[in-house]
């Protein structure tokens, strides 16, 4: 079947149905990794947003345990061709079946390369997705102007408390959206994690006297997350350590009065390189952001530049001055993309006093 | 880190004479690293054997010694230029092993020399087979079971400890020289004692076979602050069990995931960081198809092959950036040069699909094996983008230029089922077409992942073009299913064959519905970042990105496709040359072609480069788009040649020398009627399409007669025939390649070869120099010992030489390079061929005389006269040293191949000894071929009746340089009757110790053996004797010209070599 892309600009892409059928309106984001689709699609960092995959040819190991979280998030899923025949020792299915049973729309057959350079050159931008040959131009533009993600965070969270049990450090890990991969890389340096749903008090939190606390990452505007925001100031000040990713990262700077801002087209992918600022030593990192901390709106008396993007300079990671807290933009977690930043989970684990 | 300012003059070491294992791709480095250096104000020094690299050139080192590689001449030169630093990791294998030769002796330490780029600790860590298992052990990097042995005796302990079949790798050598795989313990005796002597240090690794696990590749860059990052992945579709240079490569990797994926780029990174290279490195790794094991097969802590088709895979210039950072640049210092925007810290992401397939000389050697296994034997490569996998294969096979374009090739429909099964089993260059025959024939997926261990995602891609054949052989050709057979890349020939259509109505119908190419950028980003490099690969659908330029003039410069026997580096070195020489001049250059391990297709060479098939329809696309004001196909070799009619059809103007002009050269009649017209003489002969019409000709010419066929390059399929029995198998061995032009008989004349390269502007002629061969006619000019200036022929043979060449250069109106070649016999000169283009021997030529003929030839062809620009004509003055090329052979990694020298051409590659006298240039130019005797002082000489005269000298030379010598009966008692102490030995036939006990036993360092032609017995033993010379590292000589060019070699008294600046040169 027949579906189409439209974007907020009046550019239409012309290719095939893939996943489920129904039309949707969604912000449009490309992403470069070459591998890691599936934990692309379950990086729940995604919800509110079409993702389109700059590598041509996807779905050629088919689905296989690696969820990022129990199901995919994007509201559509953009690519150049979906593999016909998955092949992989561990493939249980395949991606198209994947993406028809969590009911995802998506279009498969289209320039991708001309769509990122459009996305690259104008900014991320609105669009539809449809199968209607009949669509209206004129009355779906104006539809796609107005659409906002909104308040994304509530949608991915966990409904309820849940423990990885462990024998070192306890970890609270406030989950905006997280990655499997957070708690897992925690989990297996021994912590026990407990995960707590976003909008959790900082209260409850506090009162299981955790021996560090993690904020994870997650989808949309830091912005709109006000009253977690709030509850990340009382964090802030508990003296516990703290460790951020990426929304976590944004919000504890929100929460210290920095500003942030939306960025042109975002960084999704796994090549960024990031500058340990105390070292010099540059880090390939696994990325998924499209607002960045405003490093001008920043206390240096609060926080101060850990990491720096090597390519474009944005901030990718603060240092708390005199706290136990330092955040980054990037995914150390990784899944995918480079572990090369795997070492800051140790960071953390040392900043909570070592392994017990 | 800035840049050390303690470096500031480096000695950078080639890669030697093009072989199998070490090919183009060296040069390619080098030039991109020596560039890199100069632009950071490093005085250059090089020195590399190889005359036919850009590398050598001096605009691109400041000093350049073609020197042989070897541990003495390296140290003079460091002597003489006193650098602070040596590269070595620019020269392959064999730049390496002399690094750390020179570094090991203390000579370095001694003369406060530093090896950059690497360290002697990590050379040693990662080509030490002991060394590099402890360091993996270390690091908890699995390596495969695996024991290094000195001797037989204790491979065979060890492998009956883990079990048959076993991997033997020797240490330091190239291209697995020596390796295999061993299934019983008489496989495993035979490999282990060749390969054992192969070794540098005599050790060979004995290892778990881990055939049919995936082989995936790692390119990874790391600097001196330890910032590490991958370039590129690569999976080889022929799981382990391939050389990976054999085999055909994908990047990136496609059937593994995020999982698999960052598994082995933490383990290549962690590798790297380990064994401390500053620089590129490749690891490579066999993964096990059903689970996470992974095995680390290899790494290499240099440029590679691999690194070459990694760089050209995603636009990141691997060799320029690795010189950077062995200046003291970290990563993050250094720009990304295709962005320009962003740094070289950062990881390369790909958004199409790249197909690398090797280029097998099996046309060349059709007695040799063509069954592929750890040792590597192809010449060289191409590579091919899209942005689907099954169009990336179909452009690199109708890249191969083997005449064949589709899947559908080599009669493996004639087979039965039976056979079929049988063939499948097989593992040669023609396996994906046996499979794709066996998918239409509906054997399953699964039986032929069974057989072949390929994973079922590619034989589901191969399946896609075989449901595609089928499609268009049964249904209405529709807009639709010309679109998807575009989409994957079926060229317009093919679908016409299938759908029963003109080649010509399926390209009107593609014009009639928009279907046509356009052009993606390679752009190392996957378009997050504006690109500034027009680096373009095609596809079918989607926006076209081609920049669209106006300017002045553009010429398109076509590129000679992949490195073969006969058409190799040389002409690339004349793309480039000239594609810089139409920049200098103010035109745009666009190069088209398809080698990933040529300069020409580096991004920076030409303004726009298009990394395409070069065929009439990938061309014209290119065309339709850029309509060049004109086309140069004389640089380009055959493959360019080819061209010419389709791209005059296209309407674009030829450059230079016409293409009638060059078919007048090529075709009989017409080049009779041109000898003729300027009264030239040449061998009698005839033209013929049938084996009775060549017989009939040959016959009236009287035996011998030399039978070739027209429009190729390198001699191919070119034989002597001695009697009819032998038309009948050279016209049979023409015909099965496709063969639309006539063959050509001539009467066989021997005498002295001469070759003449010159530069015509239409009216006057300029010949850098004469060159001379030391063999007779009858071996291929590539073949033969080539010397400037020509040593024994007359002052008024020249002249004849000079007045003969003109001659022909004004009849066929050559405007450019021409290349003839003549024979002088008994003061006449006959004219053997001509080759109105650049030829094998014009890098050569131009070095040694510090002309720049290709050059010269650009300016002429766009309106440049020879005066005009302050050149003299005629025949410049001679230079007053001795320059001698000197062929190289890589017959030791192609088992079966016939070793002996006749008119077909068969070296790989060439070197060069330049000195003040004739004998240290010749002595000079057998080192650089790696010759170094004597050893044992003991050879064989066996020879047939007519040579026997001759081989009494050669024998009492040899006898007199203390060699003791062997001959079999015949050659025996002739030697010993003409007074030559020749000890008789029995022939192979006969009992032990025969010949080839004698070959076997180490005790030999030389044959001699002319061969006998025919098909009896007696040439059968001569092909076994050379076969098993070869394989067990014994120098041999099929030509008497050869034999004697060695002794005078081995009689030079004075063993100083002195190094010569070829940047120096200059004789107008």
């Amino acid at each position: 079947m027949k579906a189409f892309l439209i974007l907020e600009d009046g550019n239409v892409f012309e290719g095939s149905s893939i996943g489920a059928e129904r039309e949707v309106i969604s912000e449009i984001v490309f992403n470069t990794s070459m591998t890691g689709y599936l934990e692309v699609l379950t990086d729940p960092s995604y919800a509110g947003q079409a993702v389109v995959m700059t590598y041509p040819l996807i779905g050629n190991y088919g689905i296989t345990p690696d969820m990022e979280s129990k199901r995919p998030w994007p509201d559509g899923y953009i690519v150049r061709e979906l593999s016909r025949m998955p092949s992989n020792f561990r493939c249980e299915g395949s991606i198209q079946d994947f993406l028809k049973k969590y009911d995802i729309p998506g279009i498969a057959g289209i320039d991708t390369r001309a769509l990122t350079k459009i996305l690259r050159e104008k900014g991320t931008m609105n669009g539809m997705i449809t199968t209607d040959e009949n669509y209206n131009i004129e009355e779906i533009i104006p539809r796609l102007q107005a659409y906002t993600t909104g308040n994304v965070v509530d949608k991915v969270t966990c409904d309820t408390v849940r423990v990885l049990e462990g024998k070192g450090k306890k970890v609270a890990l406030l989950d905006l959206g997280a990655k499997n991969n957070i708690a897992q890389s925690l989990n297996k340096r021994g912590c026990q994690v407990t995960i707590y749903p976003a909008h959790t008090p900082a209260e409850e939190i506090l009162a299981a006297k955790p021996d560090g606390i993690m904020l994870s990452n997650g989808p949309g505007d830091p912005k709109e997350c006000t009253a977690i925001i709030e509850e990340i100031k009382k964090l802030y000040a508990s003296d516990t350590p703290i460790f951020a990713i990426c929304l976590g990262h944004q919000l504890m700077a929100l929460a210290n009065g920095a500003d942030t801002h939306k960025m042109k087209y975002g960084h999704r992918g796994g090549n960024h390189p990031v500058k340990d600022l105390k070292t010099g030593r540059v880090y390939i990192s696994s990325q998924n952001h499209g607002y960045v901390v405003d490093t001008d709106t920043l206390d240096e008396k609060i926080a101060k530049p850990a990491f720096v993007n090597v390519n474009d300079g944005t901030n990718e990671g603060l240092e708390y001055v005199g706290k136990n807290i330092f955040t980054v933009q990037f995914h150390p977690e990784a899944c995918p993309g480079p572990q090369d930043s795997a070492y800051l989970f140790d960071r953390f684990i040392e900043m909570m006093g070592g392994i017990k | 880190m800035p840049k050390n300012k303690d470096i500031k003059k480096v000695l950078v070491i080639g890669s030697g004479p093009i072989v199998i294992g070490q090919a183009a791709e060296f040069d390619y480095a080098g030039t991109q690293a020596c560039r890199s250096l100069k632009e950071e104000g490093v005085e250059v020094v090089l020195v590399n054997s190889n005359p036919a690299t850009i590398m050598t050139d001096k605009e691109i080192a400041d000093e350049v010694y073609i020197e042989p590689l070897t541990a003495s001449v390296l140290e003079q030169i460091i002597l003489k230029e006193k650098p602070d630093s040596v590269l070595p990791t620019l020269g392959g294998q064999a730049g390496l092993n002399l690094g750390m030769e020179l570094a090991e002796s203390g000579f370095l330490e001694k003369h406060n020399v530093k090896l950059i780029g690497t360290t002697a600790e990590t050379i040693f860590k990662a080509e030490d087979r002991q060394a590099f298992k402890d360091t993996m052990e270390k690091i908890g990097e699995p390596c495969a079971a695996s024991q290094v042995v000195h001797n037989v005796e204790d491979g065979i302990k060890f492998t009956n400890t883990i079990g048959y079949p076993v991997v033997l790798r020797p240490a330091y050598t190239l291209g697995g020289s020596g390796g295999g795989i061993a299934h019983n313990e008489q496989e495993l005796i035979d490999i282990l004692t060749n390969g054992l002597r192969l070794s540098r240090v005599g050790e060979v690794l004995v290892e778990r076979c881990i055939a049919g696990w995936k082989e995936i590749e790692y390119e990874v860059m790391r600097d001196a602050n330890g910032n590490c990052i991958t370039v590129c992945n690569m999976e080889n579709i022929d799981p382990v069990g391939v050389h990976t240079g054999d085999s055909i490569v994908v990047a990136p990797s496609q059937t593994l995931g995020d999982k698999e994926y960052q598994m082995l780029r933490t383990s290549a990174l962690n590798i790297i960081s380990e064994l401390n290279i500053t620089g590129g490195c490749n690891v490579q790794y066999a993964l096990k198809p059903d689970s996470f094991e992974y095995c680390v097969i290899e790494v290499n802590p240099r440029v590679s092959r691999s690194s070459a088709l990694a760089s050209k895979a995603t636009g990141y210039p691997i060799a320029k950036v690795a010189a950077k950072i062995a200046l003291g640049y970290t990563l993050d210092e250094i720009k990304n040069a295709i962005t320009g925007k962003t740094y070289a810290s950062f990881e390369p992401m790909l958004d199409y699909c790249v197909v690398k397939i090797p280029r097998l000389p099996f046309d060349k050697f059709i007695t040799a094996k063509r069954t592929l296994t750890t040792q590597m034997k192809a010449t060289g490569e191409v590579m091919s983008i899209c942005n689907n996998f099954e169009g990336a294969l179909m452009k690199a096979i109708r890249s191969l230029e083997q005449h064949v374009d589709s899947l559908m090739a080599y009669d493996f429909d004639k087979l039965t089922d039976k056979e079929l099964e049988d063939e499948l089993k097989i593992v040669d260059d023609r396996r994906i077409f046996c499979i794709a025959e066996a998918l239409r024939r509906g054997i399953s997926y699964e039986h032929i992942h069974e057989i072949t261990q390929i994973d079922l995602w590619f034989i589901d891609k191969l399946a896609i073009i075989v449901e595609m054949e089928q499609a268009l052989k049964t249904q209405e050709l529709t807009v639709d299913l010309l679109k998807e057979a575009k989409r994957i890349e079926f060229p317009d020939k093919v679908i016409a064959e299938l759908t029963g259509k003109t080649e010509d109505e399926i390209k009107q119908m593609r014009y009639a519905n928009g279907i046509t190419a356009v052009y993606k950028m390679v752009d190392t980003c996957a378009a997050e970042f504006k690109a500034a490099t027009p680096y373009y690969y095609s596809v079918f659908g989607g926006e076209n990105e081609a920049a669209e330029t106006n300017p002045q003039k553009k010429v398109l410069v076509l590129g000679s496709g992949p490195i073969r026997i006969g058409q190799g580096i040389e002409f690339d070195y004349c793309s480039v040359h000239s594609t810089w020489a139409f920049k200098k001049e103010g035109f745009e250059t666009i190069i088209i072609n398809n080698n990933p391990e040529t300069v020409s297709t580096d991004f920076d060479i030409a303004d726009k480069l298009y990394f395409e098939p070069l065929t009439p329809e990938d061309v014209e696309s290119i065309v339709n788009i850029e309509k060049p004001d004109g086309a140069v196909v004389q640089f380009g070799g055959q493959t360019a040649i080819k061209l010419t009619e389709s791209l005059m059809k296209m309407g674009v103007k030829i450059y230079g020398t016409k293409a009638e002009d060059v078919d007048a050269a090529e075709d009989r009649e017409l080049f009779d009627q041109i000898l003729e017209q300027t009264k030239i003489p040449r061998a009698a002969g005839g033209t013929v399409f049938t084996a009775e019409e060549a017989k009939e000709v040959a016959n009236r010419l009287g035996y011998p007669v030399l039978v070739r066929p027209s429009y190729v390059l390198g001699g191919q399929g070119m034989k002597i025939a001695y009697n009819d029995d032998e038309i009948e198998e050279f016209i049979d061995i023409i015909n099965r390649i496709a063969q639309d032009h006539p063959i050509l008989v001539d009467k066989y004349l021997q005498g002295k070869e001469i070759e003449v390269d010159a530069v015509c502007d239409g009216t006057d002629i300029l010949i850098p120099g004469i060159m001379e061969h030391i063999e007779r006619t009858g071996v291929h000019s590539g073949d033969s010992i080539s010397v400037y200036p020509a040593p024994t022929i007359s002052k008024e043979v020249k002249e004849t030489l000079v007045e003969y060449t003109k001659r022909l250069a004004q009849a066929l109106h050559v405007i450019g390079l021409i290349n003839i070649q003549f024979i002088v016999m008994d003061g006449e000169v006959y004219v053997i061929e001509v080759n109105p283009r650049s030829s094998r021997t014009v890098p050569y030529i131009s070095k040694v005389t510090g002309i720049p003929i290709v050059d010269l030839a650009t300016k002429v062809i766009i309106g440049n006269t020879l005066k005009g620009m302050g050149y003299p004509t005629g025949l410049a003055p001679e230079a007053d040293y001795i320059a001698i090329k000197m062929p190289v052979f890589s017959f030791e990694k192609l088992r079966g191949a016939e070793i002996s020298l006749g008119p077909e051409m068969k070296s790989t590659g060439e070197c060069l000894g330049i000195a003040k006298n004739f004998d240290e240039a010749l002595y000079k130019a057998f080192l650089g071929a790696g010759v170094t005797l004597p050893k044992y002082k003991q050879m064989i000489m066996t020879v047939k009746d007519a040579d026997k005269p001759e081989a009494v000298g050669v024998a009492k030379r040899f006898a007199a340089l203390g060699y003791k010598i062997y001959a079999t009966r015949s050659t025996a008692k002739y030697l010993q009757e003409h007074g030559v102490d020749a000890l008789r030995v029995n022939k192979i036939t006969q009992e032990s110790p025969n010949v080839m006990d004698l070959i076997l036993g180490h005790k030999i360092d030389l044959v001699i053996d002319t061969p006998t032609q025919g098909n009896g017995d007696k040439s059968r033993d001569g092909f076994l004797i050379r076969r098993n010379a070869i394989e067990t590292g014994v120098y041999c000589i099929t030509a008497m010209d050869t034999a004697n060019a060695l002794a005078r070699s081995l009689e030079t008294t004075n063993k100083t070599l002195t190094p010569v600046d070829i940047a120096t040169v200059k004789n107008i």
